[in-house]
C-alpha cells in the first residue's frame, strides 16, 4: 500500500512519495504563478473575436482599409486557383490516357506478330 | 468517368456562375463591411479543406489494415485536395483579415494549425513523389497525423483566445447571410466531389499505364 506521509518507517517508498508530491505541488504553483501575469496581460490586451455576423443596417460601416481590391482578389484566388488546377488535372489524365491507348494498340499488334 | 460526372459537372458549373450573384445580393457585415463577402468562397474552401485530410487519412487507415491499392489511391487523390483547398483558404484569409483585423496573418491556433496541417498535405506529396519504394506506407502515416490535425484546427477557435470569429458564427447567421453561404458550400461539396473522382480516374489510368508496361516487357 501506498502511504502519502513519511511517518510510516517500514519501507522508503512513503517518503519518497511525499518528497515527489511536495516537489508537483511547488512546480505547479510556480507554474501558475510565472505564467498568470502574461495570461492576464494577454487577456488586457488582445481584442476581442467577433463571434456574431450582424447585416449592416441603412448607415454602412466606414472603410478605412479599400475592400473591393482585397474582395476581388479573393474570388480571384479561389476561381484562378480552381481552374488551374481542373486544367493541369484535365492535361495530366489526357497524357496518361494517350499513353494508355499507345501501349495497348502497341500491345495488340505484337499479339498479332 | 461515371456516368453522372458529365451532369453534375454541369451543375457545379452552374453554381459557381450564380453563386456571385446571390453573394452580391446579400447584405454587408456591419462591422467589416464588404470585405466580409470573402467568407462566402473562404469558408467553404476551409470546410473542403478540413474534409479532404480526414478522407485522406481514412483511407491510409484502411490502406494500413488492408493493404488495398484503392485505399491507397483514395488517400493520394485526396492529399492533393489538401494541399489545393489549404492553399485557397489560407490565401483568402488574410486577404479578409488585412481589412478586419488590420493585420495579414496572427500566428493563433486557429491560423497555425490550418498552416500546419497544409504543410502535412504537402508532406504527403512529397514523401510520394521522392520516397521511393515503401513511401506508400510512409505516407499513410503521416496522412493519419493530418486527420488527427482536423478536429483541432476546427476546435481552436472555441478554446484558445484568438481574433478569428468563432464556429458559432455559422448558426447565428441570419437568411440573408446564410443562404448564399450554404449554396456557395454545396456548390464547393459537390466540385470536391467530382474533382476526387477526375483524381481517382488519373490514377486508375497511372496503374492500367503500369500494368501495360509490365506487360509489354514480359
Amino acid at each position: 500500500m501506498l502511504r502519502l506521509t513519511s511517518r510510516g518507517r517500514s519501507s522508503d517508498r512513503p517518503i519518497r512519495w511525499t518528497n515527489a508530491a511536495r516537489a508537483a505541488c511547488v512546480a505547479v504553483v510556480l507554474l501558475c504563478g510565472a505564467t498568470a501575469p502574461g495570461r492576464l496581460a494577454a487577456q488586457g490586451q488582445a481584442p476581442q473575436p467577433q463571434d456574431e455576423f450582424v447585416p449592416v443596417g441603412n448607415n454602412p460601416a466606414p472603410e478605412q482599409i479599400p475592400a473591393a481590391p482585397l474582395l476581388i482578389g479573393a474570388y480571384i484566388v479561389v476561381l484562378g486557383g480552381l481552374f488551374f488546377y481542373v486544367l493541369s488535372l484535365s492535361r495530366r489524365l489526357g497524357a496518361v490516357d494517350e499513353d494508355v491507348q499507345r501501349l495497348e494498340g502497341e500491345l495488340k499488334r505484337r499479339g498479332r506478330g | 468517368m461515371p456516368k453522372w460526372f458529365n451532369p453534375a459537372a454541369i451543375l457545379c458549373g452552374l453554381m459557381f456562375v450564380v453563386s456571385p450573384v446571390l453573394i452580391a445580393r446579400a447584405p454587408d457585415e456591419s462591422a467589416m463591411g464588404m470585405v466580409y463577402k470573402i467568407y462566402y468562397y473562404h469558408m467553404p474552401s476551409a470546410w473542403m479543406f478540413l474534409l479532404a485530410p480526414l478522407v485522406c487519412g481514412f483511407s491510409s487507415a484502411l490502406f494500413l489494415m488492408r493493404g488495398r491499392a484503392e485505399d491507397d489511391r483514395r488517400a493520394w487523390a485526396a492529399a492533393e485536395l489538401t494541399v489545393l483547398f489549404g492553399a485557397l483558404t489560407l490565401l483568402t484569409g488574410p486577404l479578409w483579415a488585412r481589412r478586419a483585423w488590420g493585420t495579414w496573418w496572427v500566428w493563433d491556433a486557429r491560423l497555425t494549425s490550418s498552416l500546419v496541417g497544409w504543410m502535412i498535405g504537402w508532406a504527403y506529396l512529397i514523401l510520394r513523389r521522392y520516397g521511393g519504394p515503401g513511401s506508400d506506407k510512409l505516407a499513410a502515416g503521416v496522412a493519419l497525423f493530418g486527420a488527427v490535425n482536423v478536429p483541432f484546427i476546427y476546435i481552436s477557435v472555441n478554446y484558445w483566445r484568438t481574433i478569428h470569429p468563432p464556429t458559432t458564427v455559422v448558426p447565428r447567421l441570419p437568411v440573408s447571410m446564410g443562404l448564399p453561404l450554404w449554396f456557395c458550400v454545396f456548390a464547393f461539396l459537390l466540385l470536391f466531389v467530382l474533382l476526387m473522382t477526375m483524381r481517382l480516374r488519373l490514377e486508375h489510368a497511372r496503374t492500367r499505364l503500369d500494368a501495360l508496361y509490365v506487360a509489354l516487357d514480359e
